[in-house]
């Protein structure tokens, strides 16, 4: 169906637009989250580090005003069809952005205690974590623009970065069978690059929300999947 | 009579097979089918080639905006369109196999089979009782005074009245609020044991409270009838009923299951008019 255009009560759509301009915040603030914890942990900066965990109240607090703008919209708009599904969508998109926000906190953290232990190359990561800055700005550009297309491209990019995480995860092995002095530091990378993982993860939630949006249906549940690495084992393992 | 009672019985045979769709899993199975149903105030088209299923023991909403043709549809399924001169009606209207437009149709007996709940109550100037015995009495559906008021006490009931009124049931049903007053429309609706309800905005002129004890009532009243109704509240229409048909400018646009309606419309113009983007 064709975008919608405006409606009678023309302070619905103020209040709609609002909407949308709190999730494109909330969606650049763990943006930059993202990229200023992975810099942390790759340029060994603990200071920076704090910053970014100390902002990521911004984003919980955006999320708690989409919450009371979302009930406000239900109770006095009764929303209907496709402002129905916008106003739901929106909620759903404000909780995974601030559980990205969240990952974005642990990675800073993390990026805290990795500065204390020897450095571990992990090139893999920077890539990853750029992969999925790509995905959240663009799947937001598909929220914000309605498009479904990009919204669909983004959800199957994220097998890509499913890959990327699995052979970062067999590289840190690696490392850690080499010289035992690299657990650590290894392990730290492990959960970051799980976080990245799981931040990608929260993009395809939002790709799959914004096809629900526009359309009102449901994307396929076999969304495509890269390796496992739950069931990698180190050779010489088992 | 004969006629009627003809009616009466394809209308018992078709409640038996209900009954066997039912237990065998609630297939909704078609009340009232219509079919190319035009309507004509002189020169002026009303109504559009309407197709419309409406699905039994099922309440089905009609909304749409002003002068889209729903209650025009809605008076078509009782042919009260016929007491307007100028209005002509063509298509095939079918109620449990019987075109209500055919010549053998009796229309005082079909209207007691489809009854009619309109916009604002409208009791007649007598007693309580003598609102519900009313139609019983003239269609002679009670052999003696016992089975009149046995009629009309569980009419009232049904209606969700006899609590309230049960000691003053020689008072003029005007002398009622509001809401009771249409509940009592309800009652003398469902005494001659009709089959289908239709129900013209019936909570327009009600406050909040007594619109939602009209809706719990259609809520309840749907077990035995089948209930078409007409409103202007589109919540109302989400909140009562089943199934939803959209008209516009006397075409049915969209017909659906009422979730699908307000969460996902296919039809553009479903969309604009429940989201208050036209009207």
């Amino acid at each position: 169906m064709a975008n919608p255009s405006e409606h009678i009560v023309k302070s619905y759509d103020e209040e709609l637009k609002h909407l949308n301009s709190l999730i494109g915040r909330m969606g650049g603030l763990v943006e930059t989250q993202l990229d200023g914890a992975i810099q942390a942990v790759l340029r060994r900066a603990p200071e920076s580090a704090e910053v970014i965990v100390k902002g990521d109240a911004q984003v919980d607090a955006l999320e708690t005003e989409v919450g009371a703008l979302v009930v406000r919209l239900l109770a006095l708009r009764q929303p209907m069809a496709v402002d129905l599904r916008h106003i739901v969508s929106a909620l759903k998109i404000a909780a995974d952005l601030e559980r990205f926000g969240d990952h974005a906190k642990s990675i800073a953290k993390r990026a805290i205690a990795i500065s204390q232990v020897p450095r571990i190359p992990a090139p893999g990561l920077d890539r990853m974590a750029r992969m999925v800055q790509a995905m959240i700005k663009d799947v937001l550009d598909a929220y914000l623009e309605g498009d479904t297309n990009k919204a669909v491209k983004v959800w199957r990019r994220d097998a890509e970065v499913d890959q990327l995480y699995n052979s970062l995860f067999r590289e840190l092995l690696t490392y850690m069978m080499e010289d035992p002095r690299n657990i650590t530091g290894c392990a730290h990378l492990l959960f970051i690059a799980k976080n990245v993982e799981r931040m990608g993860d929260h993009a395809t939630n939002i790709a799959e929300t914004v096809h629900y949006q526009v359309k009102g249906t449901k994307l396929p549940d076999d969304r495509p999947k890269g390796d496992d690495p739950s069931f990698t084992i180190a050779e010489g393992q088992g | 009579m004969t006629r009627h009672l003809e009616l009466k019985t394809a209308v018992m045979d078709k409640k038996t097979e209900d009954r066997s769709e039912a237990a065998l899993g609630n297939i909704p199975s078609t009340k009232i089918s219509a079919r190319n149903v035009n309507v004509f105030y002189g020169d002026k088209q009303a109504l559009m080639d309407v197709n419309l299923d409406v699905n039994a023991r099922e309440v089905t909403a009609l909304i749409g905006p002003s002068g889209c043709g729903k209650s025009t549809f809605l008076r078509c399924l009782n042919r009260m369109n016929d007491v307007i001169d100028i209005c002509r009606v063509s298509g095939e209207i079918v109620l449990d196999g019987r075109d209500i437009y055919d010549r053998s149709i009796d229309v005082v007996q079909l209207r007691a089979l489809v009854g009619m709940v309109f916009q604002k109550p409208n009791p007649f100037p007598k007693s309580i009782f003598e609102n519900v015995a009313y139609g019983p009495r003239i269609h002679g559906l009670a052999n003696n005074g016992e089975e009149l008021d046995e009629i009309v006490m569980s009419s009232l009931e049904r209606a969700g009245l006899l609590n309230e009124v049960k000691d003053r049931l020689a008072e003029p049903g005007t002398g009622l609020s509001g809401g009771q007053q249409q509940r009592l429309c309800i009652a003398r609706a469902i005494a001659v044991s009709p089959e289908v309800i239709l129900m013209d905005e019936p909570c327009s002129a009600l406050d909040p409270i007594a619109t939602a004890r009209i809706e719990e009532l259609i809520d309840e009243l749907r077990a035995n009838f089948t209930i078409v109704i007409v409103t202007h509240s589109m919540q109302q229409a989400a909140r009562v009923s089943q199934r939803t048909a959209f008209f516009h400018l006397g075409s049915l646009v969209e017909v659906g299951d009422t979730v699908d309606i307000f969460t996902n419309p296919s039809d553009k113009r479903t969309q604009d008019y429940i989201t208050g983007r036209f009207g």
